[in-house]
């Protein structure tokens, strides 16, 4: 990304349970796996050195299994858990640095947050829930029911303004749960698992939701998943995290082509690679007895999408960056890709 | 020596449950044997016996401190800034609400709000609260109160309540929010609360006297003592069983503290907060009932003076009014608790809701102004002839049961007092203190290890401090026999209808019931049968101490896991051997509380019998009101009942841990 200004930066992260967590940091016993070091100090690491930049306008995506430490990592990014290092700035802002009263002005009006288990208040109708950073931010009843009304259209609530949270189903649920964090028309959105505890139909449609509203609204999302298939999906980049610190960032095409060591490759090895893999990628240099009449593609193009083209010419493609010649891409190439061979 | 060497290899004893838990019983055994053999050996010797009418050094010294606060009282800064202000004040808040109700004021003969007032002024509350019905139901009940004969009795009995529950609100709900956020806060006070209920009602009462006199002040002090526990740990459970996520989400969205409390953490609470005030009510009333003792007027009053004249039929009649009051103020507010729930969706709009409430305002005063006008609506008109009646009616039947039926209560009693209590009152007070102490000490250490040893040791000494060991043995004895009935209706009862839904279905409202009247009442009906007598005493402890230990008797076989009882059924077990095999050891931690709560209801209890002829602690307690000069010893009764209390509570518990913790590591 090349984003001068960075939306969030995060340098250096760390958030150790237990006594004395600061001695932790610096000292040894930082090296140690969270096992050994947990038999040793009882301290548990949840987030290691974590450092990333998340640009304006991007959905960074953060995914790892239960217990990589990234529910753990999107809190200590809204201060929901304090910290124990490190620094974090949101459009240059020392967060760390805010006292409660700054805190609390950051988040009524310029982060917002979605919690996997909603986390709606089940004694307020769905317009109340909306409505709720607003009211505690004193904005009169008028002033903030009509500003949830526009939310409740934006999220298609339409006609359950009045109904209870528990009346409506979980996907219904997560969109007062979205319309809430938008309310306040913040330039954040922290997504903790938003989608985990809907069914498979109910998140593809929600995921779909999310990058409508991203397309309409661009808000800078940070939006954390244990699922691959969602990161892919959403993330403009994704962070894998394995105990507590960050094993690689990445495009997803990065990612699947690309693994930076035997956890991220075991991670993406069942995923489909034809569908985020570009055919930059697997482009090479013309082999003996190929010639250049083939069709000319672009780098950018998923191999997916390149495939009926490349197999229907009969010979090699051309992929063209402008005027510049990046490789030639045959059948074979696809093929292997699409069957999925282990390299 | 062995037990160091298990203490020390926690791994090997973890992976063979079973020769610890049979180490702890031969343990266990061995004591019994040792305690027996030793305490027939030397029986009568150390027996520590004292006289009704004689006094230790510690009970007369205990008299010159009660002399000494006598004369101090109108001197001493620390009562006439602090003790005798909180007199005072709790006093005009009774009087204010007396004039309202009860009692006849300065200007006026009858009070200032008559009979039909009172309950017009119910039934709107109880309507605004809960609904129609149920506000039809209260109102009956009071006109009910009326005609028994006991208007203002009822009446004063339910301001004494009211002040106390006022005060306890006013009290626990806020510790309770603030315990419910700082578990801190809730550490510190959970052995202050654990202490209070685990104390037998009956010995607050002769200190707070001490400080406050008797009256209507010391009664609302010792009813505070124990309706506060109750609404302050409802309170904080409600605040904790808030989910965190949504505290969570609303922080996230920058709430403060008090906006998160105020906005999502009391309207979620509040449901069981209304439940947490039921709980309050009950507790106030039946203490109000038992605070008669001191003088607090009411229906309580009533029932003490018939028991003490063994008026079986007027103390019926009175104990039936406190049932009434007690029923009606009980489903009333758990009515309201189940309408706090629904309100969410059924989405009462605010208006209506408004209009509802001015119109029973409207009625409301409309009722006081005609009870103010006309006489027939101020003072309850006949002489409560219902009352009398059944008063006459109850006599009649209890003379012509104990005439027909002499015979068999005397065997009844008879066969319990010669089979049970005597043998084992015989036994306890018979032995040397020394050994008896040291059989206590011996299974607090083998089930509680040396903290627990200590404690005992503690409590032992204390009580032959008091000088009163003899008397504690024979309230022991006492207890431990309802104990055991009581177990054993436990374990019955609870097994029945903890496999048994239908069952369950018809006794549990009865248990329910059971547990809501004040426990004064369940003297009467035995009073009745049985006459003064321990067994009366005992009786009464065990039907106001089962419902508890049935509860969690039943609750325990239906939480045995159903794929454990499908395993077992599948594995061809009978219905006995399900039972004897599969619920009941499952269900062995739910026992040992079943036990630890039989033992202290009973204990709380059988100090209560003292009022009709059980002897022991209880019947010192009780002289210590009456006789200014055996004070001192009603006082230390009252401690040496405490600290009784205290091991039993302490020691029980241990077995329900240790019980527990065997079923875990089975469990591995």
């Amino acid at each position: 990304m090349s984003a001068p200004e960075p939306m969030i930066s995060v340098r250096h992260l760390w958030k150790v349970f237990g006594s004395n967590p600061e001695k932790i940091i610096g000292s040894a016993d930082a090296g140690l796996s969270r096992t050994e070091l947990r038999a040793k100090t009882g301290n548990t690491i949840a987030v290691r050195d974590v450092s990333f930049d998340v640009a304006p306008g991007e959905v960074f995506v953060v995914m790892g299994l239960s217990g990589s430490g990234k529910s753990t990592l999107v809190r200590c990014m809204t201060r929901l858990i304090e910290p124990t290092h490190g620094e974090l700035e949101l459009e240059g802002e020392d967060i760390l640095k805010a006292d409660d009263k700054r805190l609390r002005e950051l988040r009524r009006t310029r982060f917002s947050m979605v919690f996997q288990h909603f986390g709606l208040l089940p004694h307020r109708e769905v317009i109340d829930n909306i409505a709720y950073s607003l009211e505690i931010n004193g904005v009169g009843k008028e002033a903030r029911h009509a500003r949830a009304n526009e939310v409740i259209d934006l999220v298609g609530l339409q006609g359950y303004a009045h109904a209870y949270p528990e009346q409506l189903s979980g996907g219904m649920q997560q969109r007062v749960g979205l319309a809430r964090a938008l309310a306040v028309d913040p330039q954040v959105l922290f997504l903790d698992e938003p989608f985990s505890a809907l069914d498979p139909l109910i998140r593809r449609d929600m995921q779909a939701e999310v990058i409508r509203l991203h397309h309409e609204l661009g808000k800078t999302m940070v939006f954390i998943t244990h699922d691959l298939a969602e990161a892919v999906k959403l993330g403009d980049r994704i962070a894998i995290m394995r105990d507590g610190a960050v094993v690689q960032i990445g495009t997803p095409e990065q990612l699947v082509a690309e693994p930076a060591d035997d956890y991220v490759a075991n991670f993406v090895r069942d995923f489909p690679k034809s569908h985020v893999l570009t055919l930059r990628w697997i482009a090479r240099p013309l082999a003996d007895g190929e010639d250049l009449s083939g069709p000319v593609l672009l780098p950018t193009l998923s191999v997916r999408d390149a495939a009926r083209q490349v197999l229907e010419a009969g010979t090699v493609a051309r992929i063209m960056d402008g005027d510049k010649l990046l490789g030639v891409v045959g059948a074979q190439d696809i093929l292997s890709v699409i069957a999925g061979a282990s390299n | 020596m062995s037990t160091t060497v298990l203490e020390k290899t926690p791994l090997k004893s973890e992976q063979s449950p079973k020769r610890k838990l049979s180490l702890t019983g031969r343990r266990s055994a061995f004591l019994s044997v040792f305690f027996l053999v030793f305490a027939i050996a030397f029986r009568g010797k150390a027996t520590l016996p004292l006289d009704r009418s004689s006094l230790t050094g510690f009970q007369e010294s205990l008299n010159s401190l009660s002399a000494w606060i006598d004369n101090n009282r109108d001197s001493n800064p620390f009562f006439t800034t602090f003790v005798n202000v909180v007199r005072n004040s709790i006093e005009w808040l009774v009087n204010f609400f007396q004039h309202g109700i009860s009692q006849s004021g300065d200007s006026r003969i009858i009070p200032q709000i008559g009979w039909l007032g009172v309950v017009v002024i119910i039934g709107c509350v109880v309507y605004a609260i809960s609904n129609f019905r149920m506000s039809l139901f209260a109102m009956s009940g009071f006109v009910v109160l009326g005609l028994l004969g006991f208007w203002q009795e009822s009446m004063d009995t339910l301001v004494l309540t009211m002040a106390a529950v006022l005060l306890s609100l006013i009290i626990g709900i806020p510790l309770g929010v603030l315990a419910g956020l700082f578990p801190k806060f809730e550490n510190f006070l959970t052995p202050a609360l654990d202490f209070a209920q685990v104390m037998p009602t009956f010995v607050y009462l002769t200190p707070v006297t001490l400080f406050f006199l008797i009256g209507p002040a010391s009664a609302t002090i010792v009813t505070l003592i124990y309706a506060v526990p109750p609404a302050l740990r409802i309170t904080a459970v409600a605040i904790k069983e808030v989910p965190w996520s949504s505290v969570e989400a609303a922080v996230s969205m920058g709430s403060t503290r008090w906006q998160a409390l105020r906005k999502v953490q009391l309207p979620q609470a509040k449901r069981t907060i209304v439940v947490g005030i039921n709980q309050t009510i009950m507790a106030a009333l039946s203490m109000v009932t038992i605070a008669a003792l001191i003088d607090a007027p009411g229906l309580g009053q009533v029932v003490v003076r018939a028991l003490e004249s063994l008026d079986v039929g007027r103390s019926f009649q009175a104990g039936l009014g406190i049932v009434i009051l007690a029923v009606v103020l009980d489903r009333s507010t758990t009515a309201a608790a189940s309408k706090v729930d629904s309100g969410n969706i059924v989405n009462e709009s605010r208006r209506s809701r408004k209009t509802i409430l001015t119109v029973l305002g409207v009625i409301a005063l409309l009722g006081i102004l005609t009870s103010r006008i006309f006489s027939w609506a101020g003072a309850f008109p006949g002489s409560g002839l219902l009352g009398a009646k059944i008063s006459t009616w109850v006599n009649n039947y209890v003379n012509w049961f104990q005439m027909h039926f002499v015979s068999i209560t005397n065997d009844i009693t008879n066969v319990v007092s010669y089979g049970l209590i005597n043998p084992m009152q015989t036994l306890l007070t018979q032995s040397p203190w020394f050994i008896t102490g040291l059989a206590f000490v011996g299974l607090s250490w083998i089930f509680g290890g040396k903290p627990l040893a200590a404690i005992s040791t503690f409590c032992v000494l204390a009580i032959v401090g008091t000088g009163l060991w003899s008397d504690t043995m024979v309230t022991l004895a006492s207890t431990l026999v309802a104990a055991i009935i009581t177990v054993a209706l436990g374990i019955l009862v609870g097994t029945w209808i903890g496999r048994n839904k239908k069952a369950d279905r018809w006794i549990r409202p009865i248990l329910d019931a059971g547990q809501v009247l004040p426990a004064f009442v369940y003297l009467v009906p035995f009073l009745g049968l049985f006459g003064a007598t321990r067994f009366t005493a005992i009786m009464a402890a065990v039907v106001y101490a089962a419902p508890a230990s049935i509860k969690l008797m039943a609750d325990g076989i239906r939480g045995v896991p159903a794929t454990i009882i499908e395993a077992a059924t599948a594995a061809g077990s009978s219905p006995w051997q399900m039972i004897i095999k599969v619920q009941i050891p499952s269900a062995r931690r739910a026992l040992a509380l079943a036990t630890n709560q039989g033992i202290i209801y009973v204990l709380a209890m059988i100090v209560v019998g003292g009022l009709v002829g059980a002897g022991g602690l209880g019947y010192l307690v009780v002289a210590g009101f009456s006789q200014e000069n055996l004070k001192g010893k009603g006082l230390a009764a009252g401690l040496a009942i405490v600290l009784l209390g205290i091991m039993l509570d302490r020691i029980t518990q241990a077995i329900a841990h240790k019980s527990s913790k065997g079923l875990s590591s089975a469990a591995h």
